[in-house]
């Protein structure tokens, strides 16, 4: 099984092996393999979309898990100039699942502050899979206040698992660090950005998730428990993960439909990793776009529009 | 059963096993020092124990009665109910969960807020049952925290709450990590307002609730013993493989890595909460008898 396919993917990974060889044969049999190759590589591109047209919760929580997906520095690298990256909380330590620093986004400046996973083990580890300590959070809330200070608008990734939970985490103050990011975010006197990029997990990912604008790539998810989570807390049974996926609503049209986030960014077909400059490039014309609009807005507004609509948050009755 | 139990008649022998048992209600064991105790002597001594000083849960509703003066006391915002918007089905629909804990604990949802005195002191109560699915925080535990927030902010007085919580509300999805936001978001304008905000953090206040208005108290007080985390010990366990330190993510765990201001025990919490109150609204000491 190839590892760059997902379960669902096979049989275009099928495919896709088979144009490969055809494309190493030896050229001198006298076959038109040239037109065999563009007959298949239109079939492979027929499948993909057909498969992707129709996913389940649960196979859109493995793409946003792919291990080829964009991170945050891929969408730095790819639309952000001048970046400089700015380290540590002051107090303990620089966790590197959050990273952060100052840029430019056709010019006008911005501090950026995302979750960063690895890539191959050694950077994984590093990175502890993107699920950041109290000192991360710390981090980010450090940057938040000195875009403030410099009027920076804030653009923020998520892509983590959720918060890390550890023995030295929670020694630290897990709970208050994210509790503080939700406090000073609810009230920073900036614009802030908001967009999940793969996994919206949890606390851990709403701790740099409170803006004015909340965008959700298309293959990304948002959730208050990883679907494992919820299958063995209440359904007694981690293999019920792709039902607790449908149940709890995960993915980005969902959570639109519902009006928890604003904006849905289309990915190319077959996700994000199949063509990571395209995904850049929409992504950084969503950004703009509500980056001007939220520029626009004197601060006192911008902060009354943010806390109306963090209060509108819920459904209940009343009688 | 020995040959002579056998022989005898078998009206006697019932009788015999029942005056073993424990008539049901009348005593309690308490869980730290194995103490037989009085029902009523522990309700009176707010369900600690007065051999060993063993906090157990209490029911909100004694907590408030004993913690509010008996005059001025109003609850505030009950028309605000639990809807299953989402249709919510994991091995029993959320919609049946709501009903089975409403008709099990007379309530409507998790939080109770309360307009009272504290030693004559005018305070905002909010205060999390436990027994209402976990004191999980949904839509209605936000939507209430929030207006009593506004409720403190209008008639000037500090907020106290006491958590007692799993966490989010799984049921109601992303609704419910919303409310960490919210809720959050609420404290800011109760800042503003320079009006304190006390929490109580009693046993368990774990997740989503743990990481949100429980942890921005501008006093931090716990109970003895109560277990305060964001991530509940079993998965802690799981995903670092070791056994956990003794005591670990308990309030005297917290105290000592700096994450709370103070332990009080339950029967000096009226007392304690007064006095700070009235210090930070410079109001005159409370004539309080400890």
């Amino acid at each position: 099984m190839n590892p760059n396919y997902l379960e669902f993917e096979q049989p275009i990974a099928e495919l896709d092996a088979k144009i490969n060889e055809l494309r190493l044969m030896d050229h001198s049999s006298g076959l038109n393999i040239n037109e065999e190759i563009a007959r298949l590589e239109a079939k492979s591109a027929e499948l993909t979309r057909s498969i992707f047209s129709n996913l389940t919760a649960w196979q859109i929580n493995q793409i946003a898990r792919h291990p080829q997906r964009p991170y945050t520095f891929d969408y730095v690298r790819n639309f952000l100039t001048d970046f400089t990256e700015l380290h540590g909380d002051r107090a303990f330590a620089d966790d590197q699942a959050i990273v952060g620093g100052m840029a430019r986004l056709d010019g006008i400046p911005v501090m950026v502050i995302g979750h960063q996973k690895g890539r191959d083990t050694k950077e994984k580890i590093r990175r502890n899979f993107g699920m950041p300590r109290p000192e991360g959070y710390r981090k980010a809330k450090r940057l938040m206040e000195l875009a403030a200070k410099f009027k920076l608008p804030v653009l923020t990734f998520i892509d983590t698992p959720g918060a890390y939970p550890g023995i030295d985490a929670e020694e630290r103050g897990q709970s208050e660090a994210i509790a503080r990011n939700l406090y000073v975010m609810a009230d920073l006197p900036t614009p802030i950005i908001v967009t999940i990029i793969g996994e919206g997990g949890s606390g851990g990912a709403l701790a740099i998730g409170v803006g004015d604008h909340v965008m959700q790539l298309q293959y990304s998810t948002y959730s208050v428990i990883s679907p494992e989570g919820c299958a063995s807390i209440l359904y007694k049974s981690a293999d019920k993960a792709s039902e607790a996926a449908e149940a709890l609503g995960i993915t980005a049209p969902r959570l639109l439909q519902l009006g928890l986030i604003d904006e849905v960014i289309a990915e190319p077909c077959g996700g994000a990793h199949r063509d990571i400059p395209f995904t850049a490039q929409t992504l950084k014309a969503s950004i703009k776009r509500a980056l001007l609009k939220q520029l626009n807005l004197p601060v006192e507004q911008l902060l009354d529009i943010r806390y109306k609509r963090l209060m509108r948050y819920g459904q209940y009755l009343e009688h | 059963m020995s040959w002579l139990e056998k022989l005898l008649p078998s009206r006697i022998r019932i009788q015999g096993a029942e005056k073993r048992g424990v008539p049901e209600g009348l005593w309690v064991k308490c869980e730290g020092c194995d103490a037989v105790l009085y029902r009523d002597e522990l309700k009176r001594n707010q369900q600690v124990c007065p051999k060993c000083g063993h906090h157990m849960r209490i029911a909100l509703r004694e907590r408030l009665d004993q913690f509010l003066d008996t005059a001025g006391r109003e609850e505030l915002f009950t028309d605000i109910a639990p809807v299953d918007m989402l249709k919510f089905r994991d091995q029993k629909k959320y919609r049946d969960r709501i009903i089975a804990s409403q008709k099990t604990t007379g309530e409507t949802d998790a939080l109770v807020v309360m307009r009272g005195r504290v030693h004559m002191l005018p305070v905002m109560v909010a205060g999390f049952n436990f027994a209402f699915m976990g004191g999980s925080m949904g839509s209605v535990v936000g939507e209430k925290f929030v207006r009593a927030v506004q409720a403190a902010i209008e008639q000037k007085s500090a907020l106290i709450c006491f958590t007692a919580s799993g966490g989010a509300r799984m049921q109601e999805a992303l609704f419910s990590l919303m409310q960490m936001a919210k809720t959050s978001a609420a404290l800011t304008r109760l800042s503003k307002a320079e009006l304190p905000f006390i929490v109580v953090l009693t046993d368990p206040t774990m997740g989503g609730v743990s990481a949100s208005l429980a942890m921005l108290g501008d006093v931090q007080i716990a109970e003895p013993n109560a277990l305060i985390g964001f991530a509940g010990p079993r998965v802690i366990e799981q995903t670092v493989r070791e056994t956990l330190p003794e005591g670990f993510q308990r309030s005297e765990f917290l105290l000592a890595h700096g994450a709370i201001d103070l332990i009080v025990p339950r029967p000096k919490l009226r007392e304690k909460i007064a006095e700070l109150v009235a210090i930070m609204q410079h109001r005159d000491a409370p004539h309080v008898t400890i």
